[in-house]
């Protein structure tokens, strides 16, 4: 079985956000895998321990994307490519990054790619479905149960709580959610076996891709921090008399009930 | 300054979702001179076509067919896909909603568009409309637009106001056929969790329990404080993974992101992983017994003592209060 993952470097969420010169000040932050692509990486291991295959990791960055991808090798992924974004203008955006992947994919023989629901960074969720969109292959979205039975898919969806049970047949493009599993902590041997599995980089001469192709079709016109939120009040007092300075308030200086 | 906008009306249960609005109120911002037309998909929905009026759409549109009855990836594409082709819109707004958000990208890839998601402002600078959306799990925002394809965009639910309802509004409706063919997903069941509740997405009012509830019992007085609010109950990690309550409800940076009027944390120590699901929330009160819990810093109002001790004197004002006191 051929199995694939598409994963982001994002920032570390317990970084605090810093915006300098209309950009994300990214000095001195730690970087992590996006935490539900770590959920898409696990899954795909673990489909590769039940149906034998091969896991190979795909992400769109530059080379410092490196690391994250050795951390997936090492929790049991078997290859890693690295599209390398380096030719490229500063502004990408979900279109840019889903052409590149698609470009890799179409060379590619796959049975099931997996990716996170959203990346923690950005929150937008476009490149998966994008891709799919692309490949021309069916997509289930947030799941939190994956099942295959030769080119069966049984998937469970998380569907703003509910849970949706549905069917499709493989090749097959699934994002992933909370509850699916919980994703392995590398291992020591599993770290120093990663530093020898293959780690491919793809720049777009490889992908037979031309910069103009993948100019994006969005752009940012400013990055802000949220206005400083007011001290907030701590009332005083007996449980009561805190509740009737709360509802007092709530109804005349927030006006919400 | 002119443009005709499409919008996708949504609805769950039978009932409308108050999303649609939002998004015709939204499509109001960006139309000018043009027209609003709210797009109905599903089995049996024709008949909410009055009410999209009311709120301020132009027109409707009504895709009905057995298939549409529960969302799917495939179905859903080809009816947008038919209705942007004969209707030719300027812009297209989506709600940011589970069906919104599978949907969106794909018919963006396929237009080979641009998009705008999770979007909760919306502003028309000379031609150009302007997009307001959070990043880093609202810890930031940016102002984006799309320079290529549709003005298109996923809408946030419970960030733009809905218009108020003018009976006296008219508005063609008109059914649009559809032709589904290649369906890949197949529904087996749908369990429903949230059934009869008010939708944590759109609810006005939020009460959360974390930890400090202590048990499945526990969450048993938020209920009813929500209830008496007209609002949804939500949760921390800490009392999912406690078992307290459903995953379903879980609030953060793995859960829901939520933006309601009011947000009620009680016994939530205020991790950044929540922050990020709640922090938006127009205003915040937490209630803990620990005066140094981070949730301290980003509530409104803070009540400092023990939870047991103030939810049953709260529920009790608060019942006061929505009798008309
Ligand atoms: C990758 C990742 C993702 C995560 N995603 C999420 C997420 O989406 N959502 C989320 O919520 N968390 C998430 N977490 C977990 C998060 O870090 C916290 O562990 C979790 O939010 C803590 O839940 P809590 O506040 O209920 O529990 P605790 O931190 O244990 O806090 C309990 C609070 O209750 C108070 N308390 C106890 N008894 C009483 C009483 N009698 N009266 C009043 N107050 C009382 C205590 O003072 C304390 O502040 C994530 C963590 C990671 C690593």
């Amino acid at each position: 079985m051929n199995i694939f993952v598409v994963m982001k470097r994002t920032f570390d969420t317990e970084e605090k956000v810093e915006i300098k010169d209309g950009r994300v000040d990214e000095e001195g932050a730690e970087f992590v895998i996006n935490p539900y692509d770590e959920y898409a990486i696990e899954e795909a291991i673990v489909l590769k321990e039940a149906n034998d295959g091969e896991v190979t990791v795909v992400t769109v960055g530059d080379e410092e994307a490196e690391k994250e991808l050795r951390t997936a090798l090492a929790m049991g992924a078997d290859k890693a490519v690295l599209l390398d974004t380096e030719d490229l203008d500063d502004e990408v955006d979900h279109y840019t990054i889903s052409e590149m992947l698609a470009a890799y994919f179409k060379n590619q023989e796959f049975d099931i790619i997996l990716g996170g629901n959203v990346a923690v960074d950005d929150g937008a969720g476009q490149v998966a479905p994008r891709l799919a969109e692309l490949l021309d292959i069916n997509q289930l979205t947030t799941i939190t149960k994956l099942d295959i039975d030769g080119t069966k898919a049984t998937v469970e969806r998380d569907v703003e709580g509910d849970v949706e049970v549905v069917e499709t047949e493989l090749p097959l493009l699934v994002t992933c959610q909370q509850g699916l599993n919980e994703p392995r902590y590398p291992s020591l041997p599993g770290i120093m076996k990663a530093k020898k599995k293959p780690l491919e980089t793809l720049d777009l001469d490889d992908l037979d891709l031309d910069e103009d192709e993948l100019e994006a079709k969005t752009k940012t016109v400013d990055r802000f921090l949220p206005p400083e939120k007011q001290a907030g009040k701590k009332l005083d007092g007996e449980p009561a008399e805190q509740v009737e300075e709360l509802i007092k308030l709530l109804r005349t200086e927030a006006k919400v009930i | 300054m002119s443009k005709n906008v499409l919008v996708l009306a949504e609805s769950k249960d039978g009932e409308l979702r108050n999303v649609s609005f939002e998004v015709i109120a939204a499509g109001k911002k960006i139309a000018g001179e043009g027209s609003v037309k709210a797009l109905l998909v599903g089995e049996n929905v024709a008949s909410f076509s009055e009410q999209l009026i009311q709120q301020g759409a132009d027109e409707v549109l009504v895709a009905e067919h057995s298939d549409l009855k529960t969302y799917t990836t495939d179905a859903y594409k080809q009816v947008l896909l038919q209705v942007i082709e004969s209707e030719s819109p300027d812009a297209l707004l989506i709600p940011h909603t589970s069906s919104g958000k599978d949907l969106a990208p794909r018919l963006a890839a396929k237009l080979s568009s641009g998009l705008v998601s999770d979007v909760v402002d919306i502003e028309e600078v000379g031609e150009e409309v302007i997009f307001t959306r959070p990043i880093y799990s609202g810890k930031a925002f940016e102002k984006k637009s799309v320079s290529s394809g549709l003005v298109f965009a996923t809408v946030r639910p419970n960030n733009i106001a809905a218009l108020e309802v003018d009976s006296s509004r008219s508005g063609e409706t008109k059914e649009v056929s559809v032709d589904l063919k290649d369906l890949r997903t197949v529904i087996k069941d749908i369990v429903k969790k949230t059934s009869g509740k008010v939708d944590l997405a759109e609810a006005k009012v939020i009460v959360a329990g974390g930890r400090g509830v202590k048990s499945a019992d526990g969450f048993k007085p938020l209920e009813e404080l929500a209830d008496i609010l007209g609002g949804a109950v939500g949760a921390s990690r800490g009392a999912c993974d406690a078992e307290y309550c459903d995953y379903s409800l879980q609030i953060g940076q793995t859960g829901k992101v939520v933006t309601p009027e009011l947000y009620i944390a009680v016994g939530i120590s205020g991790a950044i992983q929540h922050l990020a699901g709640m922090s938006n929330s127009k205003v915040i009160v937490a209630i803990n017994k620990d005066e140094e819990a981070p949730i301290f810093d980003v509530a409104d109002y803070g009540l400092v003592g023990d939870l047991f001790d103030i939810l049953p004197i709260l529920t009790e004002e608060f019942k006061k209060v929505k009798a008309g006191a």
